[in-house]
């Protein structure tokens, strides 16, 4: 087998992994060596270099497979790292004002959540079964970890182990379903499993392989059936580290997925059609029913975050570019949300810690009338109330389904928003209808940049980023097709 | 220039009144006054604007006017704004109700004024924006997004049980809607656009009107309310602030009835002609039965809010009937209704505002100590009754004669919910306004303030005034609901002519 690079011009396609590489090993270097305090200086490089690799990712796109057609650099995955780069940054950037009693200010928190992105870009870009197994193994041994890395906190320990020993089976059962995929196909490579599937020749055994290979990505986007890990695992985590788990590896765990089902599994997309319809009506109904007894913030979130999956598997099941349209705009507005929620979370501190149930919010709007307001065009963002731009996210991946006829699961969906509406609205119910109890310190600046900018982009999206937006999403997901 | 943009301007200039106050400094009440000062103005100038707006508006014309189209976002959601004879002047009863809101809250209100004027101002934006946007995605967006405002209204500013209200009022609404929005996707899919001028004239097949029919109809049977989606209305009138009544009763029920005249019947007819008997039906049992409910109310808000119900039952029996007078009598009868069951919760208001009780029992004989507000709520409550001379009879006549042309039965059902209509409203005043002041705490009551007069006296005036005179409103809507009519016949008496011929060459 001959290598594909004769130069190093035929590199620049991987340009910012390797950037971002380097930078890593460069930022342990500064770490190990540097004298004195220095998680705060490497943190802020690490949201320099996440930044600069996005810069660089935007400026200079070029497209090419590398790597005898393991790695593939096309509009879909700069889309997708985009919204990588941003949320990895941002979880960076939330964790700074709290990383002592976090347990964050160790210079390898920095390092970590830069590996963990690398191995997004590279499951992202992944055009094998092996470079994709990479990628996603990179991604979760340093989110194993991140996770556990306040390590006085036995609930944080435990939130680490679990998310490793489930994490493990998912990689399991990922692997055992690539095994046979390779089993009765002959091909590891993704684009040539989808030629061999075009012949006609399938047999049950490749089908039991795509369940398994779907079942251990489920696991990553925590989809249910397979969700059980996230709420212990969003509870028992440091909140900025929580910031992190819920927001860029999802993005990247639904962008292997997508590629993974509309490249490779295209010509049986009925069968895993089957799948993701499945996974997208468990997520969404028992997400919007489990919450409703939650009384803890971030177990609430935990159960939004899945109900969310489901609603962006809502786009994906249509299984058309509409389909891809909308999980690419869905999940770059639930990153914005996300991340603005858990800004607001980390700006409630009171003297002795952060705000952690529901009941602390109670009369939010009188004390912090800001984080209030805040919260409030979140929850409803997130409900999906007009004029709100968690209405045009369920709008078109609920659009893409309705146009591929699946009217069943258009109206289970909406009627699981509609019962996710009573918890979201519970928090606002609590923030600006109760007297308050709590009194709470001043915002950190960067935090409240972070709020007041992801509810601005909330509020104006139908006149400032909608259009744009849109038309980038369509052309990254006209790439896939 | 004007033309294509005054629209834009109406609705979406309460926004930058209420980023004004956004910008006030200071959270002390000494701020609050240049709240409620900003507020009133930007309403002021958008009432000016709208009877700008209807003084270009040219009657004779059945097309949209003031149209501004052009593609926004991708996945078929255009930037569109047009108003035609039906929506005008719903547009300029939202903008004249909005000033006499702010009036009417300037003393009741004295805690969170900020936020309780940005809200107004931001609902102002969205029902205007409701009723003059030529989109279907965005009248989604406008419609759903006035639950946000309303919602924290209730909540904020409400009564004792006013967390239950402010979700029992989502939840309906909320619920009933996401049904709309799968049928907007599914007409997107099917039409190809979002465009509502187009949309009017795109065939949808029968089979595919009647479930664009039903869902449409789950989202505005419950915001009408029609009987039985109504149970949310009650419990919302009476918990919200004054205020909140007022636009709840007056704009936002004004929805439904908009929504049945705007989609479902241009859009679904072969559907809407199979659903009028249904239709029919609900209404007859709305009038007929809520008014019953009225007569036993207790409670003067809720007596309100279920007199409100039966005269909407009045509305969809227009609507349906499918002729002239139907749809002229349910669309005045639409904005009649805004300014009687405004002027009514208003009233209500003024009394709460002084002994803060709702209950019927507690008042009588206030003639005696407030000659003014009595003569005020005598001429509402006639108003509601459909007194003739009050803008309230020409609505109910014109939809009872439309009803008696196409079915006798519903008819003489309405005839007789006019009836009851009269016995709650009258004993309501018997019960409030006369008879012996024996009440200790009544005895020091004060009459209407100016201010309170400021609130009411122009909307006696127009309730008089169209009663005598509704030339100015017929005028406007005539020839839309001319076109919409003859489009609607032309449309069934089609179907029921090829009915017959296919049953004919059945025979042969």
């Amino acid at each position: 087998m001959t290598s594909d690079l004769m130069s190093l011009d035929a590199l620049l396609p991987v340009l910012p992994e390797i950037a971002l590489a380097l930078g890593a090993l460069a930022l342990l270097m500064a770490g190990v060596f540097l004298k004195g305090e220095t998680h705060a200086s490497v943190s802020g490089i690490a949201i320099g270099l996440l930044v600069a690799v996005g810069v660089l990712a935007l400026l200079y796109p070029i497209d090419g497979v590398l790597f005898n057609g393991v790695f593939v650099a096309d509009g879909f995955g700069r889309y997708m790292k985009t919204l990588i780069l941003i949320g990895s940054a941002l979880a960076l950037v939330l964790s700074l004002s709290s990383a002592g009693e976090n347990g964050l200010a160790k210079f390898e928190y920095s390092v970590l959540v830069v590996l963990a992105t690398l191995g997004m870009m590279i499951m992202v870009s992944a055009n094998d079964l092996m470079s994709l197994y990479i990628g996603l193994e990179l991604q979760s041994l340093a989110l194993y970890v991140v996770a556990a890395i306040k390590r006085e906190s036995t609930r944080a320990s435990e939130a680490g182990l679990k998310y490793f020993v489930l994490g493990a089976l998912s990689s399991g059962m990922l692997l055992y379903g690539a095994s046979l995929i390779y089993g009765f196909t002959g091909q590891t490579q993704i684009d040539e499993i989808a030629k061999v599937l075009s012949l006609g020749d399938r047999s049950l055994g490749l089908t039991v392989g795509l369940v398994f290979l779907l079942a251990g990505l489920a696991f990553k986007i925590s989809a249910v059936p397979f969700h059980m890990w996230t709420p212990d695992v969003y509870e028992g985590a440091p909140t900025p580290v929580t910031a992190f788990f819920a927001s860029a590896p999802k993005v990247a765990a639904m962008a292997l997925l997508i590629r993974v089902v509309m490249d490779s599994f295209e010509p049986i997309a009925l069968q895993w059609q089957q799948i993701v319809i499945f996974l997208s009506v468990a997520s969404m109904v028992l997400a919007a029913f489990a919450a409703i007894g939650q009384k803890n913030l971030k177990r609430l979130i935990a159960y939004s975050s899945i109900g969310h999956v489901g609603f962006a598997l809502v786009g994906l099941s249509a299984g058309s570019q509409g389909g891809v349209d909308g999980v690419a705009i869905y999940m770059a507005i639930y990153l914005t949300m996300t991340l603005a929620l858990f800004a607001c979370l980390l700006a409630l501190r009171t003297e002795d810690g952060f705000a952690e149930q529901i009941s602390d919010l109670s009369g939010l709007a009188q004390t912090k009338p800001f984080i209030a307001a805040t919260m409030a065009i979140l929850m409803f963002s997130l409900i999906g109330v007009p004029p709100l731009a968690g209405f045009f996210a369920k709008w078109y991946v609920f659009l893409a389904a309705v146009e591929a006829e699946l009217f069943v699961l258009a109206v289970i969906g909406v009627l699981a928003s509609a019962v996710s509406a009573f918890y979201y609205l519970r928090i606002v119910k609590v923030m600006y209808f109760d007297e308050p109890v709590l009194q709470f310190a001043a915002a950190p600046a960067e935090l409240r940049v972070v709020m007041g900018a992801g509810a601005f982009l909330l509020v104006t999206y139908f006149f400032t980023v909608g259009a744009p937006l849109g038309a980038w999403a369509h052309n990254a997901a006209g790439s896939l097709f | 220039m004007i033309e294509t943009s005054i629209l834009t301007a109406i609705t979406f200039l309460p926004l930058i009144g209420a980023l004004a106050i956004v910008t006030v400094p200071g959270d002390s009440a000494r701020f609050d006054a240049t709240m409620r000062w900003i507020a009133l103005v930007t309403t002021l100038t958008v009432f000016a604007a709208t009877l700008v707006l209807w003084a270009m508006f040219d009657p004779a014309d059945p097309d949209f006017q003031f149209v501004v189209n052009f593609e926004w976002l991708p996945g078929g959601i255009g930037y569109r704004m047009g108003v035609d004879g039906i929506s005008i002047l719903l547009v300029v009863l939202t903008a004249l109700l909005l000033p006499i809101c702010v009036v009417a809250s300037w003393q009741s209100i004295t805690v969170r004024v900020r936020e309780y004027m940005i809200a107004f101002l931001i609902l102002e934006t969205l029902m205007i924006g409701a009723f003059a946007t030529l989109d279907l995605a965005l009248f989604f967006v406008f419609f759903e997004g006035s639950l946000i405002p309303m919602f924290l209204i209730i909540g904020i500013w409400g009564g004792k049980r006013r967390v239950q209200a402010s979700y029992k009022f989502f939840f309906y609404t909320f619920t009933g809607s996401v049904f709309m929005l799968i049928a907007i996707m599914a007409i997107y899919w099917q039409a190809g656009t979002l465009d509502i001028a187009k949309l009017l004239t795109f065939e949808f097949t029968p089979e595919a009107q009647f479930w664009l029919w039903l869902a449409f109809f789950a989202s505005f049977a419950v915001k009408l309310p029609m009987w039985p989606f109504h149970r949310w209305l009650p419990e919302a009138h009476v918990e919200a602030p004054t205020a909140g009544s007022v636009i709840l009763a007056a704009v936002l029920l004004k929805f439904g009835g908009y929504g049945f005249l705007r989609f479902s019947l241009p859009m679904f007819p072969d559907a809407s002609a199979l659903f009028t008997n249904f239709v029919f039906a609900l209404s007859v049992v709305a009038i007929i039965a809520t008014s019953l409910v009225a007569l036993v109310q207790e409670d003067m808000k809720k007596l309100i809010a279920y007199s409100s119900v039966a005269h909407m039952g009045f509305v969809t029996m227009g609507i349906f009937s499918g002729t002239k007078q139907g749809v002229d009598g349910a669309l005045f009868q639409m904005l009649s209704h805004g300014l009687v069951s405004g002027a009514l919760f208003l009233s209500v208001g003024v009394i709460y505002d002084r002994m803060h009780t709702r209950e019927i029992s507690a008042y009588g004989g206030l003639a005696d100590r407030m000659p003014r507000y009595a003569t005020a709520f005598v001429i509402f409550s006639l108003a509601n009754i459909g007194l003739p001379g009050t803008s309230g009879f020409i609505g109910e006549f014109l939809t009872l004669i439309a009803a008696f042309s196409v079915n006798t039965w519903v008819a003489a059902g309405a005839a007789l919910g006019v009836i009851l209509s009269a016995a709650y409203a009258l004993w309501l005043v018997w019960r409030l306004v006369f008879g012996a002041l024996d009440k200790d705490n009544l005895k020091s009551i004060l009459d209407l303030s100016r201010r309170e007069m400021a609130v009411l006296v122009p909307l006696i005036v127009l309730i008089i005034f169209f009663g005598f005179y509704p030339a100015p409103i017929l005028d406007a809507i005539g020839p839309a609901v001319d076109a919409l009519v003859h489009d609607y016949a032309g449309t069934i008496g089609l179907a029921a002519e090829m009915a017959v011929d296919s049953a004919a060459t059945a025979v042969h």
